[in-house]
């Protein structure tokens, strides 16, 4: 028995999950009983290999006699693939939960075909055989990727993950839309897909066969190493959905069922973070730091750019995907100041940066689950994506409610959650740069840290915007009025993602003494320093340096509340209920709060050029001073579209019509390119 | 263990003195703020009268009010409670420091602010909207500068634990550092940002378009409103204090002897009054800005310490 | 040598080269005429004490005569000039719009580790104790060019150039100790010369455009509208 037995029965488990389920389409218990409780075994497992892994700090490795002929299978768990397989496993466990409850949405629309083509509903005709097959491939495919040890294994997974991910976000493909976010994710995922090989290429080529062992041993010339990074850091890059190539993923994402776009924001984004990693800090090594800046720049970007678009929406599951991008550029800062220390000869400060990049993973994969499934269960309920069509949602759903408002606590990266320990983390990695030599890093640095500082900030204010407007307040719609809490499975499941935020948030030296295994493998030292004064205290540099004790923040807040009970609380006299203050107009309606558009009205104009923005007012006059309608237009787009991807459009086109000439049409003439074509091949040879 | 615990017995008391301590400090701003103005001064303990008014008051809640709205002034109160702990007042050496650096201090004001901008939704009224709106506007500009200011400090301490970095500062003795200079400038612009003084906010108004801070606390009354309004006094406070004491630290105890707190407390306590003069005067001199001018403020803070950090590396690092 | 280990008036060098520094900043981010001229009085000012607190330091006396020379000339004469033509010209509380001013400012900022950077090997050959000091003298120079850039009133424009002027005799204070006398006086009366010249052209764009807003000037290009 070895971890690497567990694993392989998690990436079983997964499989087998898909193909129990292709019995939904007669028997929909199928998937709802069998499907996903073999999922969530298969979870629970990937879990335990994984945590195994992390707690012995071994690496097992095996050869399959499967593949090429000459070049077998060969896995290998490892402290690294260990945590980021439980990482997938947490979050799918949290899926399985909930799954049960939320396809029964797809189930009943299969009974009762009406006709109300929402866009954002969920339409009939679609098999619930092809969701349960491909979300246990998309599972099987993650954990794959995760223990693949030569580069055909990854590339094989790396694509089943792809693929199926893209059959999953064309599942509801009789919307429009959909469809044409189906098609951009997987443009751009092979692209990236083609991109990684190419990288891996570069390494085989010095290393001499496609075994992750042979490219460890390669000796790369600077120039190749760079070469490869940026290959790699554009392949992985791309899935991550690093700016300005995240165009794919505020559409792909939303148009995935719930609990799959859960999926791919939470734990897909990280496999492709896993694959950034594996790929620089272990099968390059030596990281440059001029490497380092790269990440570090392309990240604050990413970090900025991604709050801000994140800000502007009012659909609440992509405003959930472009905070994803941001999160991806927290992390992508944490790696890259790990690789500038580490490039500059500074080990232990790059295990602290890049301990903060895992952690940010972990919480990440953690809060931003619970959070798609939270919206989930809104969208289950009220069949309402649009914050300005939510409000009031406390009352009607509580125990959703409640879960969410830890997920917003969590992603604000507010004390004592678990995203403030990781964004702390990073920032006193940031704060390290006295050790640099150089000053122009030295003054480069902390711009980032002010920035992150910013991104941090922004994000709370996104996710005041969130929660102030779909579940405070009154309902602005019929349907919120009379929303109902979902089910217990689906409460499990966001309620076991609010629990680990909470543990991840309060006792971080544990995690911590968990995950340093992994700076262990991969660097051959320890951040020990970060322990040092026992589990109450987090030191991550020394306790002179910085310190942080979340248990007891929550125990002086217990403090605090249990003083407000007995001093104040308890001896007043209960509340009185009275209507709020309205101007002395009376009579407050739903429509007279403010509404998400309102709330980013402020920042929409502070950072103006960041978007592109289209905002104008028609006014219809009937008379020189009367109007009978006024109606505002707003639309906040993406520049990266037009400025990045129209102009490459263009040019391919542009591109395949000169190509295009010579399709002539004539078949003699076709036969004449294959001719010189031959001509020319041998007089190569010769 | 003896020593240890009574450290954290004083680190009590000095968190005790603190928050007693923030309403007479708002009372002698009051006060200073009259005098300069003109008009007829109110005592020096009106804030106390004011609070034991408020806490005495049956509460009144709209109707709409979630059980958020409720929890928000203890949220409030409890983060500026243990921002208070973590900032040494009169002693340097305070087990309670380590429980929290600058950073996550900042990362208590942003809980506090994330609870208050809620309750202001909370009930679904126009102002209370715009109140949160504006709130995390102004926060999120001012947070970016204040890191930067941070940094600067510890750049040069290396370190962001207040009692070492205070410590750090006072056995360098009288070094005059142009980054601290910058630091110092902009610390003291986000504090009038985020305490919501004059000119970004007016703490006197109560002009429901002009808002920010007011408007997300427009519904509360009682000890509710009691709670949030000690947790400004305290807010405001331990500004004063992380300026007079990061940049001025002379006179604060560095040990924990009686007669060197006595100092401590006489010292914090004059430079208090001084801090709260120059505040006065700032206040009456200048008018409130535009909501949209306050991103320029902001941002003219950032440029500065940006320059602080520059400066630092540039010169005054050993070449 | 550490920053602690150097004299309160070396110290004092350094706050105050920061100051001019930070002038330089405040006059990229005024939008107003009038505040911008008392800007440029201040980096006068702050340049003067500069140069007289590295003559304390260093023992150069004839740097007296610098900051003695400076503090007139760059702190009250040509600041008061300036401030007459803009009273005479009644331009005094017009406001320009400056096109993105915290991406200016920025732009600022990112000059300053460009002038660090090229600056670090200079400074590491010198022993002075301004040595620092040279990339903050550079920054000035180029803060004015950009500050001449980015404004289109001919007022801003004299006063980027003066202040680029400011930067040079910053940046000989602090390499060398200043220019010989003779250059120095060269310099400042070839300024003073400049200030009354721009003056007298003002005027004269003044009534020939009816205007002080140089990009009118394009008007006058072969190509015509």
């Amino acid at each position: 028995m070895s971890p690497l037995i567990l694993a392989y029965v998690a990436v079983a488990g997964a499989l087998l999950s898909g193909v129990v389920a292709l019995a939904a389409d007669r028997f929909p218990a199928a998937l709802r009983a069998g499907s996903f409780s073999i999922l969530g075994i298969a979870g629970v497992t990937a879990v335990a290999a994984g945590g195994w892994a992390l707690l012995t700090g071994t690496r097992t490795t095996a050869q399959l006699p499967f593949g090429l002929p000459w070049l077998n299978w060969h896995l290998r768990l490892d402290p690294l693939s260990g945590f980021f397989m439980a990482i997938v496993g947490i979050a799918v466990i949290a899926v399985s939960l909930y799954g049960p409850g939320y396809v029964r949405e797809y189930e009943r629309d299969r009974h009762a075909h009406q006709a109300t083509p929402d866009a954002s509903e969920p339409q009939a005709r679609n098999s619930l055989a092809a969701l349960g097959l491909f979300t246990g491939i998309f599972v099987a495919g993650m954990l794959a990727v995760l223990l693949a040890d030569d580069a055909f294994v990854f590339m094989i997974a790396w694509e089943l993950m792809s693929v199926s991910s893209y059959l999953l976000v064309a599942y509801q493909h009789d919307n429009p839309a959909n469809r044409h976010a189906a098609f951009l994710y997987l443009l751009l995922a092979e692209i990236g897909a083609l991109v990684i090989l190419l990288a891996f290429g570069v390494l085989a080529g010095f290393g001499g066969n496609f075994t992750f062992d042979a490219m460890r041993a390669a000796h790369l010339s600077p120039a190749w190493a760079s070469l490869a990074f940026v290959l790699a850091l554009f392949g992985f890059g791309m899935k991550a959905g690093m700016v300005p190539l995240h165009v794919w993923l505020p559409e792909a994402h939303p148009a995935a069922p719930s609990h799959i776009s859960a999926l791919m924001s939470g734990v897909m984004l990280k496999v492709a973070i896993y694959g950034l990693i594996r790929f620089v800090f272990d099968l390059l090594g030596h990281p440059q730091w001029s490497w380092g800046l790269t990440t570090l720049a392309i990240g604050t970007a990413t970090a900025v750019l991604g709050v801000l678009y994140a800000l502007m929406q009012n659909d609440l599951k992509r405003l959930l995907a472009y905070s994803s991008v941001e999160n991806i550029g927290i992390i992508l800062m944490g790696l890259g100041l790990g690789m500038i220390f580490i490039g500059t000869g500074h080990p232990v400060l790059g295990a602290v940066a890049l301990l903060a990049a895992l952690y940010h993973s972990l919480n990440h994969a953690v809060f931003k689950t619970l959070l798609f499934l939270g919206a989930g269960a809104v969208l289950y309920r009220t069949h309402e994506r649009d914050l300005d069509r939510l409000g009031g949602l406390i009352r009607r759903m509580p125990v959703t409610a409640f879960f969410m408002l830890i997920g917003c606590f969590s992603i604000a990266a507010l004390p004592p959650f678990n995203g403030f320990v990781s964004e702390w983390l990073t920032l006193q990695a940031a704060l390290q740069v006295p050790a640099l030599s150089s000053g122009v890093l030295r003054s480069i640095i902390p711009i980032a840290a002010a920035l992150l500082a910013l991104t941090t900030a922004l994000a709370a204010a996104t996710f005041v915007k969130v929660y102030g407007v779909a579940f405070l307040g009154q309902p602005r719609t019929r349907h919120v009025a009379h929303a109902r809490e979902v089910g217990l499975g689906m409460r499990a499941g966001m309620g076991l993602l609010a629990l680990l935020c909470v543990v991840l948030g309060v006792v971080p030296t544990l995690v911590i003494r968990l995950i340093s295994p992994i700076t262990q493998g991969l660097l051959h030292l320890s951040p020990a320093g970060a322990t040092v004064r026992g589990w109450l205290w987090l030191t991550p540099v020394s306790p002179h340096v910085a310190s942080y004790s979340a248990p007891l923040v929550v125990a002086a807040m217990a403090f605090t509340f249990l003083a407000g009970y007995l001093l104040l609380h308890r001896r007043a006299r209960s509340a009185r209920r009275s209507d709020p203050w309205d101007c002395g107009f009376g009579g407050l309606n739903a429509r007279m709060q403010y509404t998400s558009t309102a709330f980013a009205q402020p920042i929409r104009r502070v950072f103006a050029p960041v978007w592109q923005i289209d905002e104008h007012v028609d006014k219809v006059q009937t008379s020189a001073a009367r109007y009978t309608s006024m109606r505002h237009h707003l639309h906040v787009a993406d520049w990266s579209w037009s400025a990045v991807y129209l102009p490459i459009g263009r040019l391919v086109l542009a591109a395949a019509r000169r190509v295009g000439r010579i399709q002539t049409g004539s078949i003699r003439i076709y036969l004449a390119y294959s001719f010189f074509t031959l001509l020319l091949l041998l007089w190569l040879i010769t | 263990m003896a020593d240890n615990l009574n450290g954290w017995l004083w680190a009590a008391l000095q968190t005790l003195l603190f928050i007693g301590g923030a309403p007479l400090l708002a009372g002698w701003i009051k006060r200073l703020k009259c005098h300069l103005q003109n008009r007829a001064a109110p005592s020096l303990l009106q804030p106390y009268r004011d609070l034991a008014k408020l806490f005495a008051k049956d509460l009144v809640l709209a109707h709409d009010a979630s059980w958020i709205f409720r929890v928000t002034p203890y949220v409030v109160f409890g983060a500026m409670l243990l921002a208070a702990a973590v900032v040494p007042l009169v002693a340097i050496p305070l087990p309670t420091a380590a429980i929290a650096d600058v950073i996550v201090l900042v990362g208590f004001f942003a809980l506090a602010r994330f609870f208050q901008a809620l309750a202001g939704m909370d009930i679904g009224t126009a102002f209370g909207g715009m109140g949160a709106s504006r709130e995390m506007t102004v926060a999120s500009l001012a947070e970016p500068a204040m890191l930067m200011a941070i940094f600067t400090l510890t750049m040069t301490a290396s370190t962001t634990n207040l009692s070492v970095a205070i410590q750090y500062i006072l056995n360098a003795g009288l070094v005059l550092r142009p980054s601290f200079l910058f630091a110092l400038l902009s610390l003291a612009m986000v504090a009038v940002a985020e305490t919501g003084r004059i000119p970004i906010d007016n703490p006197a108004t109560h002009l429901e378009l002009t808002m920010l801070h007011e408007a997300t606390v427009l519904e509360y009354g009682a000890r509710h409103l009691a709670l949030i309004d000690w947790a400004g006094m305290i807010k405001l406070m331990i500004y004063a204090v992380l300026i007079s004491n990061i940049f001025l630290p002379w006179g604060i105890a560095r040990h924990l002897t009686l007669p060197g707190l006595a100092l401590g407390t006489v010292a914090v306590t004059a430079k208090l009054a001084l801090l709260a003069v120059l505040l006065a005067l700032w206040e009456t001199v200048l008018a409130k800005m535009r909501l949209f001018r306050v991103p320029q403020f902001l941002g003219f803070a950032f440029v500065l310490s940006l320059l602080g950090i520059l400066t630092h590396v540039i010169l005054e690092s050993a070449l | 040598m550490h920053l602690s280990e150097l004299s309160l008036f070396s110290q004092g060098i350094l706050v105050s080269a920061a100051l001019v520094l930070f002038t330089s900043f405040v006059m990229l981010a005024q939008a107003r005429i009038q505040p911008l001229i008392y800007a440029f009085a201040w980096q006068g000012a702050l340049l003067s004490i500069t140069t007289a607190l590295v003559a304390l330091v260093s023992g150069h006396t004839h740097l007296y005569i610098s900051a003695l020379l400076t503090f007139g000339l760059k702190a009250l004469l040509i600041p008061w000039m300036l401030y007459r033509l803009t009273r005479r010209l009644h331009i005094q509380y017009d406001v320009e719009i400056v096109a993105h001013p915290s991406l200016t400012l920025l732009g600022g900022a990112v000059l300053v580790v460009f002038c660090y950077y090229v600056a670090l090997p200079i400074a590491q050959l010198s022993t002075l104790v301004t040595r620092n000091t040279i990339a903050v003298s550079m920054a000035t120079v180029l803060l004015g060019m950009l500050l001449m850039i980015s404004r289109r009133t001919a007022v801003a424009q004299v006063i980027g150039f003066m202040s680029i002027e400011n930067g040079l005799f910053f940046a000989a204070v602090a390499s060398t100790y200043g220019m010989p006398m003779i250059v120095e006086l060269g310099v400042a009366f070839d300024v003073l010369v400049a200030a009354v010249l721009f003056g007298v052209f003002f005027f004269q764009i003044r009534t020939s455009i009816d205007s002080l807003d140089v990009d009118r000037l394009n008007r006058l290009s072969e190509r015509g509208e």
